[in-house]
This record gives structure tokens, C-alpha cells and sequence, in this order.
């Protein structure tokens, strides 16, 4: 053990210990009109005692932890799968297997597990959007929220102030949300990455903070309640038609009002559009633009010197990226029927960030496990909500530890050039 | 026939106080390979960033066939026809040899998003002509064996070769080659000589050339221009540079 080792651990407990001296050790209370200072208590004091043992002692057996951790076995999905030939004759029916199971399943199971999954779906949809901008072009975009903001405020007052119907606005939104992501990237792309972090989490939070301020049209904190709900072909879900002479669902098909088709009919709407979008991303990675988004990720300068127009080619995925999220709000918009700005924060774009980072970036399937597995555990870690960002930050950095690539690393799909 | 391709007038470039570039000349004829030599340091690579877009030169007309292109961006520049490699190799290492060839030619198979998305006709008949282009490249380079390994497990001389593949499938009127011997063996050196030949002769187009390998450049150069600390030295064709008292005395040092 060098003496290197034993500075950086006494350096990183001291950190720990002022930190947390601030953060838990003092605190400011009121006493009768005055505000006084109140020391920790003494367990609370054991605690953070215990913490920076913990955080002194882990930096000072790094290695061994280390090498704890490197001794967890990495699950090969390669090795998994079946072989490429198996796969490619068998991966149409298992496609096609996996849909039905989705599109049956929600008839089988209880109202609030649908209600979770079209969360989730919506999560893998936001998380694929962004996986368009992050993983595929990697442009850090820290503020993706405000696109989600844009596509659902867009329905929201579209549906408000002129009745429109949720199946026009959602292009619309989609439309709105890329309008914003052009607007934005424009100038900003031509930033390197850090500053283009910075820059983007400026935006989500301008248009949070619009949004909350804007009360005339948006309604403030107060947000817009009361969105309608999208219907089939004209069919409303609701138990009477709002308006006069509409017909209901259950009425045109003769059946007892059930509230639980609303939420399954959401969900399959959830599901269609997730495999729009998984359509539509497997297609851009094996087009022209797909490849050029990797080549612009390996070497900037080589594909300057080949005729990219490198802004041109990060617009469009910043564009894209941004109007799927577009999609996503619309459809949150119309699910929770009432959106105000605290939906919008930072905190979303660091969780759908943490998808796409945890799923691996660029990868399809590894974002679609990153996504359940971000919104499942918190609902059955329901005791722990207080510390639900405690576990967030655990889980980022075991899996930084243990898989820095991500659960499914990425391969592009190649263009494979047949031989005679 | 001998048509001026590339007319260079006084290009200078300054970097702060340094000046790297001082009032260096060039002409390329149409189907010509002219070199750029000089000792380490001189401004070879500078007066390249200059001529493709990377860096805007302080002063000096850039003459593309008769089009001024100093101040374009680098895209554009390409777009013209003129296409360079560089010092050190810059494949796109994690794709394959086809896909770097494809690449390079995004703008030609680039239609819009929507003909990609729903593979139209048009959209698969321009995917596959970029295959056919790229697939004939790779075999006048050697390399239509390898297509689909990945670029950066080739040998260094393939990579090299692949390079110049590479540049060739946008269809250039002028190569230009940033010391493509280095670190080549005499036998892969002895094919690209061929193949900067065939180029001209065959593919007729333009190669300007840096390089330090006095035999390959006084085999094959048509015109050899000679610059030291970043100001014009001589020029001429071999014959004239090998008996060139200031050019032996900028390469040996001055005693
Ligand atoms: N971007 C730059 N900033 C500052 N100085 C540079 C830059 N690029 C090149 N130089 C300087 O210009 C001079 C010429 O370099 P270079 O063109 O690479 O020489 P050569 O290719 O002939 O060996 C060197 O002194 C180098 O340090
Ligand atoms: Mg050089």
C-alpha cells in the first residue's frame, strides 16, 4: 500500500466529513420568530462517523474492492443468444411472439400494472430519443426535458384553447418539440461537449421556468388540467360523451362501462408507438445518417475532410432525438390529463439520462431494460422513497464499477458487402 | 491538356507570432503528381490545412479551377474535389472497411429521411451503386478481400491504402497525400508508387503530394516544389532539385 493511496483516502474522508458536517450536521431551525442552529444528534453523528469510515477505508483498499467487483461474473448476452444464423431466421417470430404477449398481457392483469407498464413505456420512449442524441451522435444533451415539456404543453394547449383532437396534436407536438431541438441546436452544436452539456441544461431549465411564468396561457404552477383523452375513431373512454351526440366506447360496442379500458387502450397506444419509434431508430442506424453519426463520434476531422457537414449531421440528430421526445410528452400529456411544470425538472433528465447510460449507450435493447428496471424499482422500493435518490446514485455507481459499458453494450448493425 | 487545376499565390499563415507559411506558391496541372518536400517543422502540413478548409490561411489566393476557395469551410472544400489525407491515419476504426468507403460517400446516397426510412426504390438503387463504387475502389487498392473486417484491425499499409480508397470514392480531381510512405515497408512503398501512377495515368486525376522519400518523390513527381521554414525554397522537376545547391544545404544544414 502506497502513501499515495493513504492521502487519497484521508483526502476523500475529509472530504466526506465537511460535507456532510453542513449537510446533516447543522441545521437551521426556527425558534419561536428567530432562526437557530441546532447541532446533529449524537446517532445522527455515529452515522455519518460510520460513512466516512466506510468512504476512508474503501478508497484505501480500492484495489481490492476493485477486484471484488471485477469477480462478479458479467453475464455474456452474447453468449446468450443464439447463434448469428439461429438468429436471424428465428428473431422475426420471437418479434412477432414478444408483440402478442404485449398486446395481451394488459387484459390479465391488474389496472395499476398496466398503468406502471405505459410509465415504463413511456420512459423507453424518452429514453430511445435521447439515446438518438447521447449514444448514437454523442452529443450531451442535459436538458432533453424540455423537448418532453414541449410535446405535452403543445397538446395540452392545443386541446385547451382549440379542441383539438389528440391524434392531430401528436405530429404537431413531435413537429413542435424538432422545431425546438432546430432552434436550439443550431447555434449550440457547434459546441464541444462539456460546454454543450452546460448549455442544454440551461434550456430545460429556461423552458421550465417559461412555463411557470407564463401564467396567462400555460397556467403557471397551476399547470392545465383536464386534457382529453385520446379516443378510437371518434369513440370517447369516458363513461358519458362530453359532447353532445359523441358516442362512447362501450356504447358503440354494447358493452358495461369498464374504466379499465381506458388505461388499456392507453397502454396499447403506449406500446404502438414505442415500436414506431424502435422501427423508426433501426432504420436511421443502418441509413446514410446512422453511419455518419458513428463516423462523426470516431474521427470529426476525417469526416470533414470527406465532405460531412458535421453541423448539419448533429442537427439532425439533436432534431430527431428531440421530436421523439416530442411523441413521449403528448402521450404523457394525454394519460395523466393534467401537466404542470413540475413534471419538467431536472431531475426527469437525469433519470433519462441514467437510462440511456445504464442501458448502454446506443444500444436498443439495453435502454428498454434500463427503462424497466428505473421505474419498476421505485414502485417496489415504495418504503424507501426517501431514499430513492440514495439508491439511484448506488446503482450508477456499482454499475460504473461493475459494467461502465452498459447492460447491452452497442453494435451498429454493418452493411455487409456480398461477395460473388 | 496541361490545364491549370491548383493555383496557389502567396499563401501565408501566422499562428500568433509564429509564421508558419510565408508566401508559398504551388500550381498543379490537370493530371499532374506534385510534391511538397522540406525538412521537419517547414510548413508542409500547414500549407495542406490551409488548401482543405482546416485552417483559413492569413493571406493568399487559393485557385481552384479558376474559383477562389481560401475562406470556404472544409465540407465545401471536399465537395469541390479536392481531397487529403493525413500525417497520421484517421480511419473510422470500429467500422468496417465498406462502411468507411460508405461514408465517404454520404452526400451522394444521402437522399431524404423519408425514401430512407421506407427503402424506397430510388433509395436502395442509390445504396447499392454506393456499394458497387465503393467495392470497385477496394479492389484497384487491394483491399475488396477485407471489406468486411473491421478498418482497425488492418495491417498499418492497409490502413494506408484504405485511406487513400477512401478519398478516391468521392470522386476528387485532386489527391492530396500527407507523407503516405511513412512507416511503410520497401514493398508496400514500391505498390503505392504504382498506385499514386495509376491514379494519374488511368484515373487521371491530380496528386499533390508531401513525402519524405526521396526516391518515391523523384520517381514519380512531375513538379517538386521545395520549402524551408515556411518559405518557398526552389522548384522545379528532379533533375533541377537533386543539383539545387540550397536545397542540399537546407537538408544537410549548413556546415
Ligand atoms: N495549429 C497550430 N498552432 C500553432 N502552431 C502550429 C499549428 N500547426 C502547425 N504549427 C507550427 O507550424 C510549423 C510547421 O508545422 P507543420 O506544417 O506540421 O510542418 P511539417 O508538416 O512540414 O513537418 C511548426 O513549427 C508547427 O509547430
Ligand atoms: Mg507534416
Amino acid at each position: 500500500m502506497t502513501s499515495s493511496k493513504l492521502y487519497n483516502a484521508i483526502f476523500a474522508a475529509g472530504i466526506s466529513l465537511i460535507l456532510a458536517s453542513l449537510m446533516i450536521g447543522i441545521k437551521l431551525d426556527t425558534d419561536g420568530s428567530t432562526l437557530a442552529v441546532r447541532g446533529a444528534t449524537a446517532t445522527q453523528w455515529m452515522w455519518i462517523g460510520g460513512g466516512i469510515a466506510v468512504v476512508f477505508f474503501s478508497q484505501l483498499f480500492s484495489a481490492q474492492v476493485d477486484a471484488l467487483f471485477g469477480a462478479i461474473p458479467k453475464p455474456n448476452i452474447k453468449a446468450m443468444l443464439p447463434q448469428d444464423q439461429k438468429m436471424t431466421t428465428l428473431k422475426p417470430w420471437l418479434i412477432a411472439a414478444l408483440i402478442v404477449v404485449m398486446l395481451i398481457w394488459p387484459f390479465m392483469v391488474s389496472r395499476g400494472s398496466v398503468d406502471l407498464a405505459t410509465l415504463t413505456l413511456i420512459y423507453i420512449m424518452l429514453g430511445l430519443g435521447l439515446n438518438i442524441v447521447v449514444g448514437l451522435a454523442g452529443l450531451l444533451d442535459l436538458g432533453f426535458v424540455a423537448f418532453y415539456a414541449v410535446g405535452a404543453y403543445t397538446y395540452a394547449l392545443l386541446s385547451q384553447y382549440f379542441g383539438m383532437s389528440f391524434w392531430a396534436c401528436l405530429p404537431i407536438s413531435a413537429a413542435m418539440a424538432a422545431a425546438f431541438g432546430f432552434l436550439l441546436g443550431f447555434p449550440v452544436l457547434r459546441l464541444r461537449g462539456d460546454y454543450l452539456a452546460i448549455v442544454t441544461l440551461g434550456f430545460g431549465e429556461i423552458i421550465r421556468i417559461l412555463l411557470n411564468n407564463w401564467t396567462s396561457i400555460t397556467g403557471g404552477p397551476n399547470g392545465i388540467s383536464g386534457i382529453a383523452k385520446p379516443g378510437l375513431f371518434g369513440l370517447e373512454f369516458n363513461r358519458r360523451a362530453k359532447e353532445e351526440g359523441a358516442v362512447t366506447f362501450h356504447e358503440y360496442f354494447n358493452m358495461d362501462y369498464d374504466s379499465s379500458y381506458k388505461v388499456i387502450f392507453l397502454y396499447l397506444i403506449a406500446v404502438i408507438l414505442v415500436i414506431g419509434v424502435i422501427y423508426l431508430i433501426n432504420r436511421l442506424m443502418r441509413m446514410p445518417i446512422g453511419r455518419a453519426w458513428e463516423a462523426l463520434r470516431e474521427d470529426e476531422i476525417a469526416c470533414r475532410s470527406l465532405g460531412l457537414n458535421r453541423t448539419a449531421i448533429k442537427l439532425s440528430a439533436f432534431t430527431l432525438g428531440a421530436s421523439t421526445a416530442g411523441f413521449a410528452g403528448c402521450f404523457f400529456a394525454a394519460r395523466q390529463g393534467f401537466i404542470s411544470p413540475e413534471s419538467f425538472v431536472f431531475i426527469e433528465s437525469a433519470i433519462i439520462l441514467a437510462i440511456v447510460v445504464l442501458g448502454g449507450m446506443g444500444s436498443q435493447m439495453g435502454i428498454i431494460f434500463a427503462a424497466i428496471i428505473m421505474t419498476i424499482l421505485p414502485e417496489i422500493a415504495r418504503e424507501f422513497s426517501e431514499y430513492r435518490m440514495l439508491l439511484f446514485g448506488l446503482l450508477m455507481v456499482i454499475m460504473m464499477r461493475w459494467r461502465p459499458e452498459g447492460l447491452v453494450p452497442m453494435k451498429r448493425p454493418n452493411l455487409e458487402l456480398k461477395q460473388p | 491538356m496541361s490545364q491549370l487545376l491548383l493555383d496557389v499565390n502567396g499563401l501565408t499563415m501566422r499562428f500568433g507570432g509564429l509564421l508558419a507559411v510565408n508566401g508559398v506558391n504551388l500550381k498543379v496541372k490537370n493530371r499532374q503528381i506534385v510534391s511538397v518536400i522540406g525538412p521537419n517543422g517547414a510548413g508542409k502540413t500547414t500549407v495542406f490545412n490551409c488548401l482543405s478548409g482546416f485552417y483559413i490561411p492569413t493571406e493568399g489566393s487559393v485557385m481552384l479551377r479558376d474559383q477562389q476557395i481560401a475562406g470556404l469551410k472544409d465540407y465545401q472544400i471536399s465537395r469541390k474535389g479536392l481531397v487529403r489525407t493525413f500525417q497520421h491515419v484517421r480511419l473510422f476504426q470500429k467500422m468496417t472497411v465498406i462502411e468507411n468507403m460508405l461514408v465517404a460517400q454520404h452526400r451522394h446516397m444521402n437522399t431524404n429521411l423519408l425514401s430512407g426510412l421506407l427503402k424506397t426504390p430510388n433509395y436502395r438503387r442509390l445504396e447499392k451503386d454506393a456499394m458497387n463504387h465503393a467495392a470497385h475502389w477496394l479492389e484497384e487498392v487491394g483491399l475488396l478481400a477485407f471489406a468486411n473486417r473491421e478498418a482497425g484491425n488492418l495491417s498499418y499499409g492497409q490502413q494506408r491504402r484504405l485511406e487513400i480508397a477512401r478519398c478516391m470514392v468521392t470522386q476528387p480531381e485532386l489527391l492530396m497525400l500527407d507523407e503516405p510512405a511513412a512507416g511503410l515497408n520497401p514493398n508496400e512503398t514500391k505498390e503505392l508508387d504504382e498506385l499514386i501512377i495509376k491514379l494519374r495515368d488511368v484515373h487521371e486525376i491530380s496528386i499533390l503530394l508531401i513525402e519524405h522519400d526521396m526516391s518515391l518523390v523523384m520517381g514519380i513527381s512531375d513538379h517538386i516544389y521545395v520549402i524551408a521554414q515556411g518559405t518557398p525554397l526552389a522548384d522545379g522537376n528532379a533533375e533541377q532539385i537533386k543539383g539545387n545547391p540550397d536545397v542540399i544545404k537546407a537538408y544537410l544544414g549548413e556546415e
